[in-house]
């Protein structure tokens, strides 16, 4: 029988397949990347330092016991998806005068949108958010909590900046990290810089119940 | 014309159909060696908690990052924390938290941040002893590691 040779298949392409391969998974790999919750903790105080006394309407008290049960204002017993309205109603208040700012002598809050309730904070800069935790509540508890509480400051500084700058405070913060060159980024830190101000975040810890 | 015929014939062409195969090779040899320098971990693997406001950590190579959970061995209660490869006390944290600090230049030191990957079934009580510790030695900056999602799935 006359065998008739067979041609050879190009394989040398086989090599640019491979290495495209290679490409596309060395590009596509994320090694698990590290996101979280970012806080700053206080500096440390001197043993002799006098904490400033502080109206009982502007500080929020939240507690949350061993039972991950949560305790707000020493009365009302609510859920973790009640929380961050609460918050935001507590900070936006704006019923009385708060802090100076640059300088200025102390003001009204003019861009809070509160219900400016008598018995709740007078400012957001002077709004503290108390969280007070028990020494067995659960991580995962406490994690839900400082999360409502960062959406609650996030949801009011995007208000703030929808109507001062057109855009949200997350859409600023997205352009800050594409932002290419000095000056396009300090544009964009001067505005979230200036939502920070206007909304600061006070939260205190204080020493867990035992 | 028959000249040109004549040399045709001469070289044949280098076969390039094992080129792919020692492609591969390199391929898998660098995947089998890469070893993507995590931490072993002597404790159980923490499950994080869920949260929605996550924000994403850069300058990896400032990041120490502190774990909490249950210890594998099933007698042992209560949380165990751990760094590099071993289990420490809470008292120690101070202590890992310098030695850090000495292998990074001076002027990056205030960047540096502590992610804390706990358990979501530990106790605040651990966490906070931790916080506590940080707090003494001005390592202020910190991140709790969580993944996205819902909060209400965390206890």
């Amino acid at each position: 029988m006359a065998r008739r040779e067979l041609p050879e298949i190009n394989a040398g392409s086989m090599a640019d397949i491979a290495f495209l391969l290679l490409i596309f998974f060395l590009v596509t790999t994320t090694m698990n990347v590290d996101s979280g919750i970012s806080r700053k903790l206080p500096e440390p105080q001197a043993a002799d330092y006098v904490p400033p006394i502080i109206k009982q309407r502007n500080v929020f008290d939240i507690v949350v016991n061993r039972n991950n049960q949560l305790l707000i204002e020493g009365t009302d017993f609510i859920k973790v998806s009640q929380l961050k309205d609460l918050v935001v109603a507590f900070i936006d208040n704006g019923g009385g005068i708060g802090n100076p700012m640059n300088g200025n002598p102390a003001e009204e809050c003019t861009w809070c949108k509160g219900a400016k309730d008598e018995k709740s904070s007078d400012h957001p800069n002077k709004a503290i958010i108390q969280l007070q935790s028990d020494r067995g509540t659960s991580y995962g508890m406490y994690i839900s909590v400082q999360n409502e509480i960062e959406a609650a400051y996030v949801h009011l500084r995007n208000v703030y900046c929808l109507d001062n700058f057109r855009t949200s405070y997350t859409q600023l913060q997205k352009e800050l990290k594409e932002a290419q060159g000095k000056v396009a980024k300090a544009a964009i830190k001067v505005k979230i810089d200036d939502a920070k101000k206007h909304y600061p975040q006070i939260i205190a810890e204080p020493e867990p119940i035992k | 014309m028959s000249k040109f015929r004549k040399k045709k014939k001469g070289l044949p062409a280098i076969s390039t159909a094992s080129l792919p195969d020692i492609v591969f090779m390199l391929l898998f040899f660098f995947m089998v060696t890469t070893v993507m320098r995590e931490t072993e971990l002597k404790i159980n693997n923490p499950v994080l908690p869920a949260a929605t406001e996550v924000k994403k950590l850069e300058h990896k190579s400032l990041v120490s990052t502190i774990y909490v959970g249950s210890s594998k061995n099933k007698n042992i209660t209560g949380d165990k924390i751990q760094v590099n490869d071993k289990i420490i006390n809470y008292t120690e944290v101070q202590a890992f938290i310098l030695a850090e600090r000495a292998e990074r230049k001076e002027e990056e030191v205030p960047f540096m941040t502590t992610s804390i990957k706990a358990d979501k079934h530990a106790n605040v009580g651990t966490i906070l002893d931790i916080k506590e510790q940080l707090r003494e030695i001005q390592a202020l900056k910190i991140s709790f590691s969580v993944t996205k999602g819902d909060v209400n799935l965390n206890f």
